[in-house]
């Protein structure tokens, strides 16, 4: 029981974030009428904050980093600039059309990564150039004028959702199976972790803890899973979601080049000391945000079925809001993928719930504004209780 | 007592886990010239920093009294109301303002917030003038050099109308006619009645201007002497600051040395900013299996420049020269071809260039290897816990878990989590700079032990260190470092803490005479 104190109070950032999410809904869930927790509008929700959540991923590394990047707005555009010439235009393939527009963000993101990491230029000043530089391009590409729309399967990627394999008539059944695998694949997952420590004879929480742990996630996902199954199913992009934060979390938690970036952000020097490639691993992580912005860009404009010049004003601040309220540190060296999402989800419930309960957009930037000061005053507050 | 202008009595100052001062007494008498002399770490800094009020009344226990009456500074503005002024190691001028924008810095010449340009230059050009300092008020500080600066720094302190002027190493930067000038210019203050504490190494500089010395050593007051009345010599001023007991405070051990391991042939090093400084000059030295290697000197000596530069080239420019592992010429571009090579460098300054703070204790130890706890990239957590308990256990790390973030440690347990992270890297050679610097007796002990440990194992050390009485405590053999080369090699059973100094000041008085020689031709 000790443990478990100890466990939650060192761990009390990320806790918070859980819970402030989870009050945040419930709130909106009361004051909306239980609008907010509809099937179809928790689908709208899923669909529109996905764009900052895929951005909020590849900055939370950044941001880990010690490093910042204003410019995943303008490319975010750029990208779909070049993706509405090449699939529009020039009727290229979806596939080849998608792979080459990721490409072009991962190079516009070398280019930066190029500037900060081996000419040593404050990544601030790289990126707001980089903000001018792209959202220049894009509209001289578009010649200020929206371009669309995309073919079919292309837009796909933003509103479709998985097909009912399974033929359900009232209710998507194999949204429902999806959720019965994902809780049995979590619960093999969570016995075999304990088992390898029993194996190095660590102290693991006790088997009742563990099984109230499982069967509250369970819940949860079959409960999110039947909420989406009344609707339309799974929406592919959500899909996409799952497997960056999956992706990412792995490469974060469990790699080699996941330390290197977290100890690059604590302390360069000491880093640097330590055999670790800093310029490199600074250079890949804005060559990855280069092609999430990419991603997202994309995610976008298929969402819209058009590329606008207009595309991706002011996602980098969202993005980056979304990792510190995640609990991402100011000082690098801190944060976790999880924390972004759950950044990003707040700050997108909040909006979609004063949308709902008739807040107007002039209030709605003022709530959020306060919410970011406050979560991040909230993280120094505890780190020098701490300390 | 009217002719006292400063006492400090039974002061004590504590940091984290080190006593940094026990119970230092100082007088300092109206208009003279009082050095204070000691080993780097024997608490020179912290007393004078407890003086000015950096370290405000209450952080320490003790009286001050100054000019007759006790003193409780809350800062360093309140020392300096009363006119006394401290000049820092680091200077404190800022690079891109002018030189009368510097003087007057805090204490800007004017009324309600507006600057009056006029009086500032004129007192400015005043104050330039009894410096000896032929510059424009409006000249930025980045144009000038080190020895201008330092007056810049003296006519500030003149500015405030000092009484007291304590100045930290100045003249460890200057060459040496800047270095004379700055002498003359405290005798000349002598003159007019103000009074001077200097901080040096350079005892000839010391034994020439000052009335009296005081010295410390770990943290105490050793002896004030006359020099004047009594005759005093640098032996006698070396003899105060060294002559302390070595019994009990280094473990035993039986050295059993084998074959050179490693060996650096003509090292050179440039200046990491400036291209034509030469920090490291030809360097020859090596290093056998089993053998604890010393390199004493001064703080500045290119020590830490010899080892980062020789560690993947972590430090400097145009580094020139060979490494020898087991008699085979290696190459070592970068810290990871260092790490493979099988070498590790223990850095002076853990805080800053050895640990990740808010990283926990595991999470350091692993750093420089996680290749070996990992497979295809992909880290195996327990294995982590594993190798970082067992540093916990061998090392003796005090702390509550493995989780603990290394920021709340003490320094000795910084260290251990330290050396565990470059133990752990299975080095062949550990290059260990100042690894006991900050740190406790008791740790220092344990640090000692597991240097031996190593030894003991045929690892080649070597160890890098200010302080002398560890280095004679430790090491078989021990090379002298002085203005970027070796000027000595003395085998540890034949080497005293006098022998080593000398080497140091020998060296010193040789290049003074050089210099001289080029001068005057």
């Amino acid at each position: 029981m000790k443990t478990l104190m100890q466990m939650f109070r060192s761990n009390i950032r990320e806790y918070g974030m859980v819970i402030a999410l989870v009050s945040i809904v419930l709130f909106f869930q009361v004051v909306s009428n239980g609008v907010l927790l509809q099937p179809l509008n928790v689908t709208n929700l899923i669909q529109q904050n996905s764009y900052i959540l895929v951005l909020a991923i590849g900055m939370l590394l950044v941001i880990v980093a010690f490093q910042i990047d204003l410019s995943v707005g303008s490319i975010a555009a750029f990208v779909g600039a070049m993706s509405a010439i090449l699939m529009v235009d020039n009727h290229f393939g979806v596939m080849p059309g998608i792979l080459i527009s990721l490409l072009i963000g991962g190079l516009a993101g070398a280019f930066q990564g190029y500037w900060i990491a081996y000419f040593r230029i404050p990544s601030f000043i790289v990126t707001l150039a980089g903000m001018l530089i792209f959202r220049g391009l894009t509209m001289t590409a578009l010649e200020g004028q929206s371009k669309g729309p995309y073919p079919e399967v292309f837009q796909k990627m933003s509103n479709g959702f998985v097909p009912d394999l399974l033929g359900g008539s009232t209710i998507h059944v194999t949204t429902l199976a999806v959720g019965i695998i994902l809780t049995l694949i979590y619960i093999y997952f969570e016995l075999g972790h304990r088992k390898a420590k029993q194996e190095y004879h660590f102290e693991v929480i006790p088997m009742q803890f563990l099984i109230a742990k499982l069967t509250c996630v369970g819940i949860v996902i079959n409960w999110f899973m039947y909420l989406l199954a009344s609707y339309k199913g799974i929406p592919n992009v959500l899909i996409l979601l799952f497997a960056l934060i999956v992706f990412y979390t792995f490469i974060t938690t469990k790699t080699v080049v996941g330390r290197h970036i977290y100890a690059l952000g604590g302390n360069e020097k000491a880093a640097k000391l330590s055999g670790v490639k800093t310029k490199r691993i600074v250079f890949w992580v804005f060559v990855n945000m280069g092609v999430m912005a990419a991603l997202s860009g994309l995610v976008f404009a298929a969402r819209l079925n058009a590329a606008t010049p207009k595309a991706g004003m002011g996602f980098e601040l969202d993005a980056i809001a979304a990792c510190f309220i995640g609990g991402a540190s100011t000082a690098g060296g801190i944060g976790v993928v999880m924390g972004a999402i759950i950044g990003g989800l707040v700050m997108g419930v909040m909006n979609n719930g004063m949308s709902l309960i008739g807040v107007t957009i002039d209030m709605q930037q003022t709530i959020k504004g306060l919410v970011l000061l406050l979560a991040v005053a909230f993280d120094i507050y505890t780190k020098s209780k701490q300390s | 007592m009217e002719d006292i202008i400063l006492e400090m009595r039974d002061i004590t100052k504590i940091f984290p886990g080190v006593k940094a001062l026990n119970n230092v007494n100082l007088q300092v008498k109206k208009g003279e010239i009082h050095a204070l002399v000691g080993e780097n770490g024997a608490g020179k800094s912290t007393l004078m920093k407890v003086l000015s009020g950096v370290y405000p009344h209450g952080t320490y226990t003790g009286d001050i009294y100054y000019q007759g009456k006790v003193c409780e500074f809350k800062d360093i503005k309140e020392s300096e109301k009363l006119g006394i002024v401290i000049i820092h190691q680091e200077l404190a001028l800022i690079p891109y303002l002018s030189i009368e924008e510097n003087i007057f810095l805090g204490n800007e010449q004017g009324r309600h917030g507006l600057i009056d340009w006029h009086v500032t230059t004129t007192r400015t050009q005043e104050l330039l003038a009894t410096v000896g300092l032929k510059e424009l008020p409006s000249t930025l500080i980045t144009n000038i050099g080190v020895g201008k600066q330092q007056l810049v720094e003296i006519a500030k302190a003149l500015s405030k109308e000092v009484q007291l002027l304590i100045l930290d190493e100045p003249t460890a930067a200057l060459n040496e006619d800047d270095s004379d000038n700055l002498l003359n210019l405290l005798l000349e203050f002598k003159q007019q009645g103000i009074s001077s504490i200097i901080i040096s190494h350079k005892l000839n500089e010391i034994s020439k201007i000052s009335d009296s010395i005081t010295v410390l050593r770990d943290g105490a007051t050793v002896e004030t002497l006359n020099v004047k009345e009594d005759n005093i010599t640098e032996d006698r001023v070396i003899q105060g600051m060294v002559g302390r007991e070595l019994t009990e405070r280094f473990p035993k051990r039986e050295s059993t040395i084998g074959e050179i391991i490693f060996e650096v042939k003509n090292w050179n090093v440039y200046h990491h900013l400036h291209a034509d400084r030469k920090v490291v000059k030809e360097i020859d030295f090596h290093i056998k299996k089993g053998e604890v290697v010393g390199i004493a000197g001064l703080m500045g000596a290119g020590r830490t420049e010899l080892a980062m530069s020789i560690f993947g080239k972590s430090y400097g420019q145009k580094i020139s020269g060979q490494l020898y592992k087991n008699g085979k010429e290696i190459h070592l571009n970068d810290v990871s071809q260092a790490i493979k090579q099988g070498i590790a460098y223990v850095t002076e300054d853990r805080k800053h260039c050895g640990l990740i703070l808010n990283d926990d204790i595991q999470r350091n130890i692993t750093l420089a290897n996680l290749n070996k706890i990992s497979k295809n990239y992909v880290i195996d957590e327990n294995q982590e816990i594993v190798v970082a308990e067992k540093s916990r256990r061998q090392m003796k790390i005090k702390c509550s878990s493995i989780l603990q973030k290394t920021v709340n440690l003490s320094g000795g347990n910084q260290q251990k989590v330290v050396l565990s992270k470059w133990i752990f890297t299975e080095p062949d050679i550990l290059i260990l700079d100042e690894p006991t610097r900050g740190i406790d007796v008791g740790a220092k002990f344990e640090i000692y032990s597991i240097i031996n440990e190593l030894a003991k194992e045929g690892k080649g050390i070597l160890v890098i260190s200010s302080e002398l009485p560890e280095i004679l405590g430790i090491c078989d053999r021990i090379y002298v470092m002085n203005e970027g080369t070796i000027t000595g090699e003395i085998a540890g059973n034949e080497a005293s803490q006098e022998k080593i100094m000398k080497c140091i000041m020998r060296n010193e008085e040789l290049q003074e005479k050089n210099t001289k020689c080029i001068l005057s031709k």
